[in-house]
C-alpha cells in the first residue's frame, strides 16, 4: 500500500513545521504531510533556549547583522544566503509573533532584544530562556489549525526513493504497529535537524542522530562542510544540558580554578563588569570552546568526576534578573546539578551542540537531486560556515524552512501524481530488508549500545575541538572497524509495536555514515577555521580552503570529497576580531 | 549508599502479555542518575527489549512522563538517590492504553487539543510588515504560566475525572484554551466557548486539584479550569439577565 | 494492535492521598444536606409550638442524633478547609495591576469566615 502526497516533509520542528505550512499557504490545492518520529511538540527546537536574532532595534542595521554572521562564520558561509536571511528573519519572527510566540516584551509592548556571543548589536528576541520551547509549541499549535496538513507521528523514515535522479518519497516504519509504507511525493524536504548522538557529550537530545543527513547522503545529495562541528562552551559537566549563552549575555563570567576572567588571554577584549558586544564572555562560540583547552592545557580548569570544568558566575546577576530572564537556567541547575545559581557557582565545559554541516542546498532549500529539499540544522546553505552565532539558528530553520516549502510547493505542482513502477518495487524491496533484518537479528554478538559508544569516543579523539592529521587517520580506522562490528549488531527485540530495538539499530547506521562524513571531510582540510582547528595546519588557508567541503557517497560506499567556492558578495575574507 | 538499586518495570507486549507483568532489574546507584538514566542503562546493557520514550532529557520536550512509585513523574527530571534503597517501581502513565511497556498511547489528546483551538484566532490578521502587536510585559504575565505547557500528560495521568469519564477534554487541552484566551492578540473566546463550556469541558472537572499537584512546570490547570468556570458562568447569567447589552458587549470585546 | 486498558477498581479513590481528600469533600455534600434537613425539621418544629419544639430538642440531644451532628461538621469543617485551600487557583484577583498571593487569598476567605460566624454568634447570643 502507498500513500501520496504532493510534499512530504521529514521531521516537525521548527524547520519543518515551519515548512509545512508554507507549503499550506503558497497552494491550498497541494496535499502536505509531515512525517515525524516524534511527536512534533517533542522535537530537539523545545531545547533551544537563548533567542533568535533578527534586527529590529532602530539602531541596528541588516548589514551589521550580515557581517556579524559573516565574520563569525570564519568567511566560510555563502554571502548571498546571509544577506537573504538577515533580511527575512525580522519578518519571520514577526510572524511568529501573530501567530502567538510569547516573546518577552519592553515596557511599552514592543519586543525585548538581548546580546549575544558574536553579535555587535542587540538582536536576539527571546522568549525569557525557553525560546525553542515557545517557537516550536507556537509552530505546532498553529499547524493544528491548518487541518489540510496532514500528521505521520512517530514515523520513522529509512529511505528516500530515488529513481533517475529524482526525489519520489520516502519508506517509513509507524512506531507503534510496525506497519511499512511507502509514502511517495512529488518533492521531500528534509527537517530532521543535527547529529550531536554521533558525540558522547552533547547539549542534543537522544533523537538527534543525523537521520536526515544520512538518509540524503545514502540517496546521492552531497553533504556539505560537515568537518565543522560547534562545541557550545557552556553545557553541564554530566548531562551536557545547555547553559544558554543568555547567561553571559545578561552578565555572566566564566572563571578558571583562580576565579580568574581567563577569556582575557584569549584575544577576547579586557574584562568589564557589564557586558560588552563582541568581547570577552560574548565572544563567538568557537573561540570560547578553544579557550577553555587552553586552560586546560595550562591546568587551570577544575577536575571533576565528569571531566575538567570551569564556573559560570551568574551570583552577580540577582535572583531578581535571573528569575526574570533565566528561569530556565535556575530550574535546570537546581534539578541537575542540585545548585543555586544565585548564590553558587555553575560548573561548565564545552559541549557539542551543533552541525555547521549538513545536506548541501541552495539558497532556495533545494538539493542538487531534484525533488530533494531541506532546511534547519540538517540543511547546509550555508549562512554558518565554519562557526554559527548563537541565535542565528532559530531564525534560520523559520526562514529556510519557509523557503524550502514554497519552493518544494512550486516543485510538485508542476508535476502528475505519477510515480514510477520502480519507486513501488523499491519501497517494497525496502519493507522487505527491513523485515529480514529484525529476524536476522537473532543471531547478533554485537550489543547496538557499545558500538555506539566506540563510535562517539572516536569522534570525541579524532575530531574534537583541535584535531590533527593522525587523530583523524586513527579515527577513520576505527570507524572502519566499527562498521565491520555494526555488521554483526544484534537486536534481541523482534516484535513489532513500538520496537525502540530496531530504531536504535538504523540510528546507528545512519551516525555512522554521518560520522564517517565527518571524519573525512576534517582530514582533508588542512587548515585551521572556526570551528575546525588542525594542530597541524594552525592557520587559516584562504587559497586552498576558502571553500566548501562535499562530501559524496560511492557507489561501493565510501565516501569522496570535493570543494566548491564560496559566495562572496561585499565583505571580502579579513581578520576576525573580538574584543578589540 | 549501595552501589546498586532495583528497578521494578512494568512489562507489556502486546499480543503476548494479556496485562502487564513486573521485571526487575539492578542498576547501578549513582549520584546525578535519574530515573530515565536506569532505564537506559537498562537497554543499553541488560534487556534490549524494554521499550520507552525519551528525547531530550531535560525535562522539556514532554516525552518521558511514566507512573514511578504510583506518581506521575517525568523520568529524567525524577533521581534514582530519592528513592534509594529502593526498589523503584517504574509504570506507564495512568490513564492511558498500553501500547508497549512504558509507552502509552496519547492519541486522545492529540485529537482533543484542535478542538480547543490552540492558535491566535482574530478577525482581522494586520500584516507582519506593519510590526508585532503591542503586548506589555503585565498583559504577557496574564497567560505566560499556562503557555508553559510541555504535553507531557502527567496531568491527564493525575485526572481521576479523565480515568472516570474519557471524554473529558482534560487538564492540558483546556489550560491551553485559556492560554489563548487570555492572550491579549487573541479574539478567538467566543469560538472555545462551546467547547469549553460543554458538559466534557470545564463542568466535567470536580477540582480534584492533581493536575497542577503532578504538573512539572507549574501550569496550574486546576486553576485554569477554575478560572473558566467563572468567566463561563459570568457571561451565561449577564446574558440571562441582560441578553442584548452583554450580546453587544462581548462582540466589541472579542472583535 | 492491541493495547492494554488499565481497569478502574472500585477503590481507586485509596491509591492517593488527594484523591482520598477528593472524595471526603465530595461525601461532604451528603452532611451539609442533612444539616439542611435538621434545618428544616427545627422550622418545622418551632413553628407547630413549644410542644412540638420541645419533643425536637429531646430529639436530638439523644446520643446518635449528637454523633451524627459532630461527622456532619467534621465533613463541613473539611469541605471549608480543602475548598478554601484551592479557592486562589479559581481566583486571579489583581489589586493595582499586582496579582493577589494566594496566601492572602485563602487568609481573606478565613476571615471572612470568622466575620460571618461572629456575626452569626452575636445575632443568635444577644
Amino acid at each position: 500500500m502507498a500513500d501520496y502526497h504532493d510534499v512530504v516533509v521529514v521531521g516537525g520542528g521548527g524547520a519543518g513545521l515551519r515548512a509545512a505550512i508554507a507549503v499550506a499557504e503558497t497552494n491550498p490545492a497541494l496535499r502536505v504531510a509531515v512525517i515525524s518520529k516524534v511527536y512534533p511538540m517533542r522535537s530537539h527546537t523545545v531545547s533551544a533556549e537563548g533567542g533568535a536574532a533578527a534586527v529590529a532595534a532602530p539602531d541596528d542595521t541588516l548589514d551589521e547583522h550580515a557581517y556579524d554572521t559573516v565574520s563569525g562564520s570564519d568567511w566560510l558561509c555563502d554571502q548571498d544566503a546571509v544577506e537573504a536571511f538577515v533580511a527575512e528573519a525580522p519578518r519571520e519572527l514577526l510572524r511568529l509573533e501573530h501567530w502567538g510566540c510569547p516573546w518577552s516584551r519592553q515596557p511599552d509592548g514592543k519586543i525585548a532584544v538581548r546580546a549575544f556571543g558574536g553579535m555587535k548589536k542587540k538582536r536576539t528576541w527571546f522568549a525569557a530562556d525557553r525560546t525553542g520551547f515557545h517557537l516550536l509549541h507556537t509552530l505546532f499549535q498553529t499547524a493544528l489549525s491548518y487541518s489540510d496538513i496532514v500528521r505521520y507521528d512517530e514515523w520513522y523514515v529509512t529511505k528516500i526513493l530515488v529513481d533517475d535522479g529524482r526525489a519520489y518519497g520516502v519508506v517509513a516504519i509507524e512506531l507503534a504497529t510496525g506497519r511499512i509504507e511507502t509514502i511517495t511525493a512529488n518533492a521531500v524536504i528534509l527537517c530532521t535537524g543535527g547529529c550531536g548522538r554521533v558525540f558522547p557529550f552533547t547539549t542534543n537530545a537522544n533523537i538527534k542522530t543525523g537521520d536526515g543527513m544520512a538518509l540524503a547522503y545514502r540517496a546521492g545529495a552531497p553533504l556539505k562542510d560537515m568537518e565543522f562541528v560547534q562545541y557550545h562552551p557552556t553545557g553541564l559537566p554530566f548531562t551536557g544540558i545547555l547553559i544558554t549563552e543568555a547567561a553571559r549575555a545578561e552578565g555572566g563570567w566564566l572563571l578558571n580554578k583562580d576565579g580568574y576572567r581567563y577569556l582575557q588571554d584569549y584575544d577576547l577584549g579586557t574584562p568589564t563588569p557589564e557586558p560588552v558586544l563582541r568581547n570577552m564572555e560574548l565572544g563567538p562560540r568557537d573561540r570560547l570552546s578553544q579557550a577553555f583547552v587552553h586552560e586546560m592545557e595550562k591546568g587551570n580548569t577544575i577536575d571533576t568526576p565528569y571531566g575538567p570544568i570551569v564556573n559560570l558566575d551568574l551570583r552577580h546577576l540577582g535572583a531578581k534578573l535571573i528569575d526574570l530572564k533565566l528561569p530556565f537556567v535556575r530550574e535546570l541547575c537546581s534539578k541537575y546539578q542540585n545548585i543555586d545559581p544565585v548564590t553558587e557557582l555553575v560548573p561548565v565545559r564545552p559541549v557539542v551542540h551543533y552541525m555547521m554541516g549538513g545536506v548541501h542546498t541552495d539558497i532556495r532549500g533545494a538539493t542538487p537531486l531534484e525533488g530533494l529539499y531541506a532546511a534547519g540544522e540538517v540543511a547546509c546553505v550555508s549562512i554558518n560556515g565554519a562557526n554559527r552565532l548563537g541565535s542565528n539558528s532559530l531564525p534560520e530553520c523559520l526562514v529556510f524552512g519557509n523557503r524550502a516549502g514554497r519552493a518544494a510547493a512550486v516543485f510538485a505542482a508542476r508535476y502528475h501524481r505519477e510515480v514510477p513502477s520502480s519507486i513501488v518495487a523499491q519501497g517494497r524491496d525496502e519493507a522487505r530488508r527491513l523485515a529480514a533484518e529484525l529476524g536476522r537479528r537473532v543471531e547478533g554478538h554485537q550489543r547496538i549500545a557499545d558500538i555506539r559508544t566506540e563510535m562517539q569516543a572516536t569522534m570525541e579523539n579524532g575530531a574534537g575541538i583541535y584535531r590533527d592529521g593522525d587523530s583523524l587517520t586513527k579515527a577513520a580506522h576505527e570507524l572502519a572497524e566499527l562498521r565491520l562490528r555494526f555488521r554483526h549488531a544484534g537486536i534481541d527485540d523482534h516484535s513489532t509495536n513500538f520496537n525502540t530495538e530496531l530504531i536504535a539499530w538504523l540510528e546507528l547506521g545512519f551516525m555512522l555514515d554521518v560520522a564517517e562524513c565527518i571524519i573525512d571531510s576534517a582530514a582533508l582540510r588542512e587548515e585551521s577555521r572556526g570551528a575546525h582547528q588542525r594542530t597541524d595546519f594552525p592557520a587559516r588557508d584562504d587559497e586552498r580552503f576558502l571553500a566548501h567541503s562535499l562530501v559524496r557517497r560511492q557507489p561501493d560506499g565510501s565516501s569522496r570529497v570535493g570543494y566548491l567556492p564560496v559566495t562572496i558578495t561585499r565583505w571580502p575574507p579579513g581578520e576576525r576580531i573580538y574584543g578589540r | 549508599m549501595a552501589t546498586e538499586i532495583t528497578l521494578e518495570v512494568a512489562r507489556y507486549r502486546p499480543g503476548v502479555d494479556s496485562e502487564p507483568v513486573m521485571q526487575s532489574y539492578q542498576v547501578p546507584l549513582r549520584e546525578h542518575w535519574a530515573i530515565l538514566d536506569g532505564l537506559t542503562y537498562v537497554k543499553d546493557h541488560l534487556d534490549g527489549t524494554l521499550s520507552f520514550r525519551w528525547s531530550c532529557r531535560m525535562g522539556i520536550c514532554g516525552s518521558c512522563g511514566m507512573t514511578v512509585n504510583g506518581e506521575p513523574q517525568l523520568s529524567c527530571a525524577t533521581f534514582l538517590t530519592d528513592y534509594a534503597p529502593g526498589p523503584i517501581r517504574v509504570e506507564p502513565l495512568h490513564n492511558f492504553p498500553v501500547v508497549r511497556d512504558l509507552v502509552v498511547d496519547i492519541d486522545d489528546f492529540m485529537t482533543k487539543l484542535p478542538k480547543v483551538k490552540p492558535w491566535v484566532v482574530r478577525e482581522v490578521q494586520s500584516p507582519v510588515e506593519e510590526g508585532e502587536y503591542l503586548q506589555t510585559p503585565e498583559e504577557l504575565d496574564e497567560y505566560q504560566q499556562f503557555s508553559m505547557c510541555i504535553n507531557c500528560m502527567l496531568c491527564y495521568s493525575a485526572c481521576p475525572v479523565y480515568s472516570l469519564e474519557p471524554d473529558f477534554l482534560g487538564p492540558a487541552a483546556i489550560a491551553l484554551a485559556q492560554r489563548y484566551n487570555l492572550d491579549s492578540r487573541d479574539e478567538g473566546a467566543d469560538e472555545r466557548r462551546d467547547v469549553l463550556s460543554s458538559p466534557e469541558g470545564v463542568w466535567a472537572c470536580t477540582f480534584v486539584g492533581e493536575c497542577s499537584a503532578v504538573c512539572p512546570k507549574g501550569v496550574d490547570p486546576a486553576g485554569a479550569i477554575q478560572r473558566y468556570k467563572l468567566t463561563a458562568a459570568t457571561q451565561s447569567i449577564k446574558e440571562l439577565l441582560m441578553p442584548r447589552i452583554s450580546r453587544r458587549l462581548n462582540s466589541r470585546s472579542q472583535g | 494492535m492491541s493495547v492494554y486498558q488499565r481497569p478502574v477498581h472500585l477503590l481507586w479513590w485509596l491509591e492517593r492521598r488527594a484523591y482520598v481528600l477528593f472524595v471526603l469533600r465530595e461525601l461532604s455534600s451528603v452532611f451539609v444536606a442533612w444539616f439542611v434537613v435538621f434545618l428544616l425539621l427545627l422550622v418545622n418544629a418551632v413553628s407547630d409550638g413549644t410542644a412540638s419544639y420541645q419533643r425536637f430538642l429531646d430529639w436530638s440531644g439523644q446520643w446518635w442524633v449528637v454523633a451524627i451532628n459532630v461527622v456532619a461538621m467534621l465533613f463541613v469543617l473539611l469541605h471549608v478547609v480543602t475548598w478554601f485551600g484551592l479557592a486562589p487557583r479559581a481566583m486571579a484577583i489583581k489589586v493595582r495591576g499586582r496579582r493577589v498571593p494566594a496566601q492572602q487569598i485563602v487568609a481573606a476567605h478565613y476571615l471572612a469566615w470568622l466575620v460571618l460566624s461572629a456575626a452569626v454568634a452575636w445575632l443568635v447570643l444577644r
